[in-house]
């Protein structure tokens, strides 16, 4: 094995493969951190996950964990999947059916002494809020509790790397912000890297230290949720993080002076913050997110009112939760709308509604530019892959 | 009753079950697990006996068993004599007539083990010996036991094969089907009765046991 391999810590994955589906991968984790992988359907990230745990041979690729060589296409080294030292928890749970909770952890546990598995598979189990239950057969158990056995079994074998494949996609809601929690106490016991795959971005940014941006096999970005979500690289990924504000418009001029940069967008002049990379008379793509839109009071001003003032009306008003999404249309003919979330105080204080009238202001500090393509093209792709 | 007649066709049917229950689990466990191509082929030939008359299949293993062809005469240089109207012929018959009652029930049983139980089980550190021997053994039990008493019981019963390859050779080759057969050419309609009553009995049984451990299986882990 290389020196650099067997001083490196946590996991580095590269897989590039052009069948089945394309990938072009190129991801770590460190000991302890959570990096969750997102992206549609269809984009790759299960099939990472699996040639992590030796389940998919990609052709070309090097799979390192914790000082292990596990993949090298170069050498043609490949190890099989029961000799990585893998936690894998399924999206099905994939429990053996015929075994008990205990006989499931059990199982995982062949490199301890037969006398020593039982009270091993016990502990395991009383880890996961499961004691009692250790005689149940896995169709005897709650979806909640088969996903706490398929980690307690995952955790058995004590693995190098956890990876855990959307495991919180098949219990209820309720369930499933119970297990969020259980899931983050656990892992501050944990000092493996940790691998979540999930499509849903609440739970990732809920759950992960760093995310790790898929998109038809390719890893776009990665990096802390809040930056991802705030500063994405491209549209795609804007539009992976679910960012309704995605806009395209032409750079007027920078102000290094006042450190601005000034945009024309649809016929308005925007202020943003200062990002000289792109050149005068240049097109690129923007986004706001939510929380730098300011809602004026309908009879107060404040300090960022001055900030990219812009009038419309209210066309959507949602519910969600405790907030409410709303839709404002700030140009009606080119059907222009900067949707915004408010807590639902908020939104009764400023008597919002259907069809009521407000002012917003975009905050230049949270304008970010991207380089520019096409935004329908993107739509139509993810519309496509949905 | 026969008893000898009863005894040998046990007796078929034990060494049938022996041999080909080994077959049926590597056979049934390729085909449930590998795609390749000319599979439905090689499936289509696997199931010819369930649909071609017992004789006709009769005829082509009297013909390529027998001294005339180069498959018969190596058995006979194997043996030291040749194969048909004795009873090790007809134990090679009996298997290659039963490979679809041994083979179809335990591919579907392997093909009914979800995908990801196995791979689970490989990341549990499980060796593939041992995800065969832990996981997939016991979850394919079921069709294990169809395939045992499926073939048990179609071995004793069969006439059509036994009759062209094996005659009619008491304590050689005369099971209790032909047996029956026999007993009603001589009008010796009371012992081919009890007979038939007997093999009537022994296949509802069988199948009704195989039924009971496949209800039991499921309700224990379904």
């Amino acid at each position: 094995m290389a020196d650099e391999a067997q001083t490196a810590q946590g996991i580095q994955v590269k897989l590039i493969q052009a069948q089945p589906i394309p990938l072009a991968i190129d991801l770590h984790c460190q000991p302890g951190e959570v990096l969750a992988m997102v992206g549609p359907s269809g984009s790759g990230k299960t099939t990472v996950l699996r040639a992590i745990a030796g389940l998919h041979h990609p052709e070309n690729g090097s799979v390192k964990c914790q000082g292990e060589i596990w993949q090298d296409s170069a050498s043609g080294f490949y190890l099989a999947a029961h000799q990585r030292a893998v936690g894998l928890v399924f999206q099905s749970y994939a429990l053996f059916p015929h075994f008990t909770a205990l006989g499931n952890v059990m199982e995982a546990l062949a490199h301890l002494p037969k006398i020593l598995r039982k009270e091993r598979a016990r502990e395991l189990l009383k880890r996961v809020h499961l004691d009692g239950l250790e005689d149940r057969y896995p169709k005897a158990l709650s979806g909640g509790q088969q996903q706490r056995v398929a980690v307690a079994r995952a955790l058995a074998r004590e693995p190098k790397v956890l990876l855990l494949d959307e495991p919180f996609s098949a219990v209820d809601q309720v369930t499933r912000r119970r297990l969020y929690r259980e899931l983050n106490e656990l892992r501050r016991s944990l000092s493996m890297p940790i691998l979540l795959v999930t499509h849903d971005l609440e739970e990732a940014t809920m759950l992960a230290d760093r995310l790790c941006i898929l998109h038809k096999g390719v890893t776009l970005q990665s990096g802390p949720p809040l930056e991802v979500a705030a500063h994405p690289v491209s549209a795609t990924v804007a539009r992976l993080m679910d960012q309704q504000n995605l806009f395209t418009a032409q750079i007027i001029s920078h102000d290094p002076l006042v450190q601005k940069t000034l945009l024309r967008w649809r016929g308005l002049v925007l202020e943003a913050r200062y990002q000289p990379d792109y050149s005068p008379g240049s097109r690129v793509c923007w986004m706001i997110q939510s929380s730098s839109v300011l809602l004026h009071r309908r009879n107060r001003q404040s300090n960022g009112d001055r900030e990219n003032p812009l009038s419309g009306t209210i066309i959507e008003y949602m519910i969600l939760g405790d907030r409410v999404s709303v839709r404002v249309e700030v140009d009606k003919q080119l059907q222009i709308a900067i949707t915004i979330t408010v807590p639902v105080h908020v939104a009764r204080r400023n008597e919002l509604g259907y069809g009521e009238q407000v002012t917003i202001s975009l905050l230049a500090e949270g304008i970010h530019l991207m380089p520019f393509v096409k935004l329908r093209g993107i739509r139509q792709q993810d519309e496509l892959i949905g | 009753m026969d008893w000898e007649a009863l005894l040998l066709s046990v007796k078929l049917s034990a060494l049938t079950v022996l041999f080909l229950i080994p077959v049926g689990i590597v056979t049934g466990r390729w085909l449930a697990y590998r795609q390749f191509y000319g599979k439905s082929m090689v499936q289509a030939l696997l199931a010819i006996p369930l649909v071609l008359p017992p004789t006709v299949l009769g005829y082509y293993l009297l013909v390529s068993l027998g001294g005339a062809s180069s498959l018969g005469q190596l058995l006979e240089r194997l043996f030291g004599h040749t194969l048909v109207f004795t009873f090790e012929g007809l134990v090679i018959a009996s298997i290659i007539f039963n490979l679809p009652f041994a083979i179809q029930p335990i591919q579907r049983a392997f093909e009914a083990i979800p995908r990801e139980i196995r791979e689970a089980a490989a990341c549990c550190g499980m060796t593939p010996a041992k995800v065969l021997w832990r996981i997939e053994l016991p979850l394919a039990w079921t069709g294990i036991v169809s395939a045992i008493t499926m073939t048990f019981a179609h071995t004793l019963g069969e006439f059509g094969v036994v009759l062209m390859v094996g005659g009619n050779i008491p304590g050689e080759t005369k099971t209790i089907a032909i047996a029956i057969y026999d007993r009603v050419q001589a009008f010796d309609n009371e012992s081919a009765a009890v007979m038939s009553a007997f093999l009537l009995a022994f296949s509802m049984i069988t199948i009704a046991f195989s039924y009971l451990i496949a209800d039991r299986n499921k309700n224990t882990y379904g």
